[in-house]
């Protein structure tokens, strides 16, 4: 490695990828050799960021100048104006690392954005280069492996996760600590350590971003597991969707191996452990543990009855530890600041930070690690930059398919395992969707009902035929077929479901629905008694009209794909209701703002 | 890899290589606008980033800045000090650059004669 004087750093998370950074990489290269940089200035791809929104995102050091939505024309302007005279190109600055009043560059880790996270799990994504294992060692990477190999019984690196309070960030929030003393218990001549990395919540991206970003702590964390537990085998169980998090991986072990960091006889100690990548093919049930011990023997991913529990018999009948990559992206750090250090943050039951992936109608799209306890309140409007188009919140749905919603009245309650399961949501995986005005809620929960019908492995009657009916009663109700009755009767199955299914997939499938219902009511009603959708979403429900600002100006007329439009020049128009396919196309093309829907 | 030597000594090169993502300390500023550059200010960068390496210096960082204003000095280099101390050195070249590293930077010892205030 030589020593440079700039450090370009770019972007390599799937976001800003799909939004064109590899071109950008391509043309800094290209920019820097034509300018005779290439021995000053060095180019780095890395993982997430976390501001997605405005990708693809290129920060330059020292100065930490945060360059966004970076087109591959800008690295002409960037190396000729930065890296080669210094001057910072304000125009490409994300905007509100540029202050206004005094005109002073912020560099990243001012803006508000990053200045209320707290980056643990994530805090080498977009600070090291993920394929470079020199980078992670020098942020103290490995060190914990060797201390946990050299200075601590297996006893005692349990201890110590139990005392940090650390629970799984895959949904469930179970004692990482106490998960571990199972296994460890468990007498037999092989245990495995398997890393649960099928992250499936619809928009949630938080362990795909880890994997991309930081590889080398998910390798370091599950060796130290491996040793806690009496395992020498471990297994990465991830999604073939996830190209880049898998090659990074694979480069990742392959460097760990070669420096004998994975393999027999680590640092001397006499400790083996040696790990393997296996592919999922997608389906949303894998990420429940016995159906992904399942998938990875070869049979077909469906769950099975527990206890026994997979830390007493799992794969092929072995002991096995089954933990999530956030989870295991914290333990590194927990060994070396200290159990203390770790519960010191957050609430009294729920330690430590915990990453979110915001999306939905908020202005900074992204991936966000806060201190358990943040309120949503904080999430959304400060570190999110509250809603686009001012436009009012409704609700933010959290846990993905088997979470449920929190209303306007719950903002500033703080965020943590116990809180948002009393608010009928939960923790789950960090998916955070964000819901204004404009969102039907009865719709939200016909989607993730839609998603779960999908994705039922259909072992078991309750979830396969259960969430089957649910959904025709929710499609019957947004279609404006519902009648009296509808809401008890869904009601009634959600809780049969969530008390007889086999796994968690079947038990919180019903959650979206439960909870849309306790909060939102009104609106279930507005759909059945009054055959109106308040947010206008539901097609069925909709009618549209125009209103007397209609300027005869005919483009509605000449937009509508049905002809279902007529009037005359310069006079009011009116739509045949009965033609209408509620396409919208007259209400996108009036320039001003006449046709209603309601 | 089979010490904790080993893994610190890796560690301790390949920090210096990353040090410049996030720390603070003695920041030597090259003034790079169409005047430093035509005045020769790329060989006085070059040099300073070399001797920083040579000599381990991980808490000195270079980088540049645009005109100053006294073109007819150029180039200039600009020396701050993590107590926001600043000393200007101007007409610059590879060899006093490094003389400015040896004395200023790692010796303490500021070299007055190629100061603003001795050439102005």
């Amino acid at each position: 490695m030589e020593l440079y004087r700039s450090h370009v750093l770019i972007c390599g998370g799937t976001g800003c990828t799909s939004s064109g950074s590899d071109l950008v990489e391509e043309r800094f290269y290209e920019e820097i050799k034509k300018n005779g940089l290439e021995k000053e200035v060095k180019v780095i791809r890395t993982g997430c960021f976390g501001l997605c929104e405005v990708g693809p995102v290129v920060v330059v050091y020292p100065e930490g100048s945060f360059y966004a939505h970076v087109k591959p024309e800008d690295a002409k302007t960037i190396t000729e104006e930065h890296l080669l005279k210094g001057r910072i190109v304000r125009d490409l600055l994300y905007y509100e690392s540029l202050e206004e009043a005094s005109d002073q560059v912020k560099s990243i880790n001012e803006v508000d954005f990053y200045q209320k996270q707290m980056r643990v799990a994530l805090r080498n994504c977009g600070v090291i280069d993920p394929e470079n294992i020199e980078e992670y060692i020098a942020m103290d990477g490995y060190a914990a492996l060797g201390k946990v190999l050299t200075e601590m019984s297996p006893a005692d690196v349990i201890n110590n996760i139990k005392q940090s309070g650390l629970r799984g960030r895959g949904g469930g929030g179970f004692p990482t600590g106490v998960k571990w003393s199972f296994a460890a218990g468990a007498k037999n001549d092989q245990k495995y350590m398997i890393c649960n990395a099928d992250e499936g919540d619809p928009g949630a991206f938080m362990d795909r971003s880890v994997l991309e970003g930081d590889p080398h702590a998910i390798i370091e964390a599950m060796a130290i597991a491996g040793y806690a537990i009496g395992a020498s085998q471990g297994f990465v169980y991830i999604r073939a969707e996830y190209p880049i998090a898998v090659q990074r991986l694979e480069i990742a072990i392959a460097q760990a191996k070669e420096n004998g960091l994975l393999g027999k006889d680590i640092f001397g100690t006499g400790f083996d452990f040696d790990l393997e990548i296996r592919l999922g093919a997608g389906a949303f049930v894998c990420g429940e543990e016995t159906a992904l011990l399942q998938s990875i023997e070869g049979y077909r991913g469906m769950p099975r009855p527990k206890p026994p529990f997979p830390a007493n018999k799992g794969l092929w009948q072995k002991p096995t530890i089954i933990n999530n990559v956030e989870t295991l992206a914290n333990i590194p750090q927990i060994i070396l600041k200290g159990a203390e250090w770790f519960s010191s943050i957050g609430t009294e039951k729920s330690k430590g930070t915990k990453v979110f992936a915001l999306g939905g109608k908020i202005n900074n799209t992204g991936l966000i690690e806060i201190p358990m306890g943040t309120t949503l309140r904080e999430v959304i409007y400060e570190i999110g930059g509250g809603i686009p188009n001012g436009k009012k919140f409704k609700a933010v749905q959290t846990g993905g398919p088997s979470g449920g919603c929190i209303t306007y009245e719950h903002l500033d309650q703080p965020i943590d395992y116990d809180n948002l399961i009393a608010l009928g949501s939960m923790m789950g995986s960090g998916g955070m969707i964000v819901m204004d005005e404009d969102n039907c809620m009865v719709d939200i929960a016909r989607f993730f009902l839609d998603f779960t019908v999908d994705e039922s492995c259909g072992k078991c009657t309750p979830c396969r035929e259960g969430t089957k009916r649910m959904l025709e009663m929710l499609e019957k109700i947004t279609s404006g077929r519902g009648e009296e009755g509808d809401i008890e009767k869904l009601e009634k199955l959600a809780y049969t479901i969530k008390d007889s299914a086999l796994c968690g997939l079947g038990q919180t499938a019903p959650n979206p629905v439960i909870s849309t219902i306790r909060y939102f009511r009104d609106e279930y009603e507005a759909h059945i008694n009054d055959k109106k959708c308040p947010a206008g979403v539901c097609k069925n429900l909709l009618t549209y009209y125009i209103t007397d600002d209609c300027i005869g100006c005919t483009k509605c007329a000449r937009n509508c794909p049905v002809d279902c439009i007529s009037g005359e020049v310069k006079k009011l128009h009116v739509i045949d209701t009965e033609k209408c396919i509620k396409c919208g196309a007259c209400m996108e093309a009036c320039p001003v703002n006449a046709i209603v829907k309601k | 890899m089979k010490t904790l030597a080993e893994l610190a000594k890796i560690r301790d090169e390949a920090k210096g290589k990353i040090d410049l993502r996030g720390k603070k300390g003695t920041r030597i500023v090259v003034g790079m606008a169409t005047c430093g550059i035509a005045a020769g200010a790329r060989p006085v960068l070059l040099s300073l980033v070399e001797e920083v390496k040579k000599r381990n210096l991980n808490d000195v960082e270079v980088v540049q800045t645009g005109c100053i204003g006294v073109c007819r000095l150029e180039p200039i280099v600009e020396i701050y000090e993590e107590n926001g101390e600043k000393v200007t050195y101007v007409e610059m070249t590879p060899e006093k650059a490094r003389k400015v590293i040896a004395d200023h930077i790692v010796n303490g010892k500021v070299v007055s004669e190629y100061t603003i205030g001795a050439n102005a």
